[in-house]
């Protein structure tokens, strides 16, 4: 499991990617990923295209990073999500908070 | 020479049956400030080792009656916790007779001629080790130790929470369910209540996280679920205030999946709020269909108040109909080579006749545990399965029963009026039905006058008022369109008003109480409602007057019918 960090030249997006399981044990890495960054992004996009599992305490670090990024004025979507993912998201009804593809 | 004051001396076994020898080795062991203990062979070795335990052990591998490798071998299927190196004595030089000493137990050589320096230097290497092991075994006992209090701790912990979130009306006979516990504590709860007017409320929960963490916002949650339904509020007034709670308490990233239900019996419909949870599902048995239902919202204590939506969906259930709800620790289980149960594998355990004696549920517990079998990855598994039965069925086997204060006599009169805004926002019940517990007399009949008052109600907004026709309520579909109209027509409210006039005198003993329900609507033509006697019971339409007329004494419509009296003696 593994959680990368790329921020937009210009610094308005940051992109962090997560591999692997999106569970419990990634909670620190994935503060760090948004909370290390100099600039105040605009837009936060989580890329999804490798994590194979996500659980609810993933879902309350999403929470999370909706929170840091403004709450009700924040931009985060979510990318690239497999089924089993945006199945996961569907039940929780994620979408009325975030852009999900 | 001397020994260092903060070095212990060290019993060494010296086991050889040379004489020469072992004096030699004694000799050197006794320079070195250390305890020897003498053995001529492999029997007098493991008697001395048996009663001495002594801290390091010099063995020669060629011995009579029992070698040093069966010895070796002895020793060490025979240390227990302790760790005792054994050190082979040895003039062999090859290899494989080496190899032969590590195998039988040995954990280093010493070869002849013996240097009184490199034995010294093996014992006090060997001694690091013992030291370490000690420490290693200490460190063991403290964790197990703190270990076992903590559990401790939970334990007394979990008898007050058991206490708050308690079962409630769980063992009600038309509901089924388990409760898997992971740790003393799980992020699961599952409460049931009566609502004042005959109502089953149930909710199933799931915080995020495992353990102490997740189960502390259990506490809060069981507290307001039943002091709300105690008071007869309805499950969207309920969730509102349960989501608002939680928002306030709980850290962001932390929340509660949660499905609340509310079964009416003499309605024959159930209304869901679910938010975040799997799938609900209605199994009819006669038809073998099963009906899913999403949830549509997020989870309690997401949104902030004047973001929560409490829509809430409510369904036709015959009876015998059941619904079910689980968390999705059933879909998530995982067998030993890591997949995952499903959402279609559940669905397909309704396809088989049950036999005699068993339930949906336990097919779903046991095929579920079957599965994950020993694989140590798994959730909680909590599933709830409840069954339609007739209001009577339920009322008989569940008598409620509201404890309140011993008063003596009363005499009061009051009047409430709901109107505009207060029609299309507010459930007026709750507070009526508090008021009515002043009515010492009909303690014992007060569900059944909280009945009648709740199908007054209800007369009064859907007929009366929003004029929805209830022979719509016929079919499945129709059902739940009568219900999706309620919810369009109360939300273009403009005008009209419900008005309850209740009149009471009477002690403990006797009294008579007056409930009239007065309606801004036209009224119907109740004299060709009139022969109540000869309606259908199972026709929608006279359905709630025929309840009204059972439960109380005496009904009297008044004006154009959009005055009805209730008179309980």
């Amino acid at each position: 499991m593994g959680i990368a960090t790329k921020v937009s030249g210009d610094g308005t997006e940051i992109c962090i990617s997560v591999d692997g399981r999106f569970d419990f044990s990634s909670h620190q890495e994935f503060c760090k990923a948004y909370e290390a960054v100099d600039a105040y992004p605009e837009q936060y996009i989580v890329d999804m295209n490798a994590t194979t599992y996500l659980d609810s305490s993933a879902l309350g670090m999403l929470l999370l990073l909706r929170d840091h990024a403004g709450g009700d004025h924040a931009k985060v979507s979510i990318i690239n999500c497999n089924d089993d993912v945006k199945k996961i998201l569907t039940i929780s009804n994620f979408e009325q908070l975030f852009d999900i593809h | 020479m001397l020994v260092a004051s903060d070095e212990k001396p060290l019993k060494i076994l010296i086991a050889d049956d040379s004489d020469t020898d072992r004096l030699l080795l004694k000799a050197i062991i006794k320079s070195q400030g250390h305890d020897p203990l003498l053995a001529s062979d492999g029997l007098e070795a493991i008697e001395i080792f048996k009663n001495e335990h002594p801290d390091i052990i010099l063995l020669d591998a060629v011995m009579p009656n029992l070698d040093g490798f069966d010895t070796a071998r002895f020793i060490k299927a025979n240390m227990g916790a302790a760790f005792v190196p054994i050190i082979f004595l040895t003039s062999l030089n090859e290899a494989d007779s080496l190899a032969q000493c590590l195998e039988a137990g040995g954990d280093d050589f010493l070869t002849k001629p013996y240097h009184s320096v490199i034995l010294r230097a093996k014992i006090k290497a060997f001694k690091r080790m013992l030291d370490m092991h000690n420490t290693l075994a200490n460190q063991k006992n403290v964790i197990e130790d703190h270990n076992l209090r903590l559990i401790r701790e939970q334990e007394i912990a979990k008898r007050t929470f058991d206490k708050v979130a308690h079962e409630g009306m769980l063992h009600a006979h038309n509901i089924e369910y388990s409760l898997s516990p992971m740790a003393v504590f799980n992020g699961d709860v599952l409460l049931a209540a009566v609502r004042p007017n005959g109502n089953l409320c149930v909710l199933l929960g799931d915080f995020t996280g495992h353990g102490l963490a997740a189960a502390i916002g259990a506490m809060p949650l069981s507290q307001t679920f039943y002091s709300m339904t105690a008071k007869g509020f309805p499950i969207r007034d309920i969730v509102t205030e349960l989501n608002k709670k939680l928002k306030d308490i709980l850290p962001v990233g932390i929340f509660c999946c949660a499905v609340v239900i509310d079964m009416d019996f003499s309605n024959e419909s159930i209304e869901i709020w679910n938010g975040g949870m799997p799938e609900t599902y209605i199994f009819s048995a006669h038809d073998k269909s099963l009906q899913p239902m999403p949830s549509s919202h997020l989870a309690l204590g997401i949104l902030p108040a004047h973001q929560f939506i409490s829509k809430t969906t409510v369904l036709k259930m015959k009876t015998g109909d059941q619904f079910f709800m689980w968390s999705d620790g059933i879909i998530e289980a995982e067998n030993p080579d890591g997949e995952m149960f499903g959402q279609s594998a559940v669905e397909e355990l309704f396809q088989e006749e049950l036999q005699a004696g068993h339930s949906y549920l336990s097919r779903i517990v046991d095929t579920v545990n079957h599965f994950v079998a020993e694989s140590e990855m798994s959730d909680d598994i909590s599933i709830a399965e409840i069954t339609m039965v007739s209001k009577e069925a339920f009322d008989d086997k569940n008598p409620r029963r509201i404890v309140t204060a011993p008063l003596s006599a009363m005499d009061w009169a009051f009047s409430y009026e709901v109107r505009r805004t207060s029609l299309k926002t507010t459930d007026p019940l709750p507070i009526i039905q508090k008021l009515l517990l002043d009515a010492p007399s009909f303690r014992g009949r007060i569900g059944a006058v909280f009945t009648v008052l709740t199908e007054l109600y209800s007369n009064a907004l859907e007929h009366g008022i929003l004029k929805l026709d209830s022979s719509m309520k016929k079919t499945p579909d129709g059902f739940a369109e009568y219900y999706e109209l309620r919810e369009q027509r109360i939300r273009s409210l403009n005008e009209g008003f419900i008005r309850f006039d209740i009149d009471y005198v009477g002690d403990d003993f006797e009294g008579k109480l007056l409930i009239r329900v007065t309606d801004s609507g036209e009224g119907f033509d109740f004299e060709s409602v009139a022969a109540l006697s000869d309606i259908d019971s199972k026709s929608f339409k006279g359905r709630g007057l025929l309840i009204i007329r059972n439960l109380c004494d005496q009904l009297r419509f008044i004006d154009s019918g959009n005055i009805v009296e209730v008179e309980f003696l």
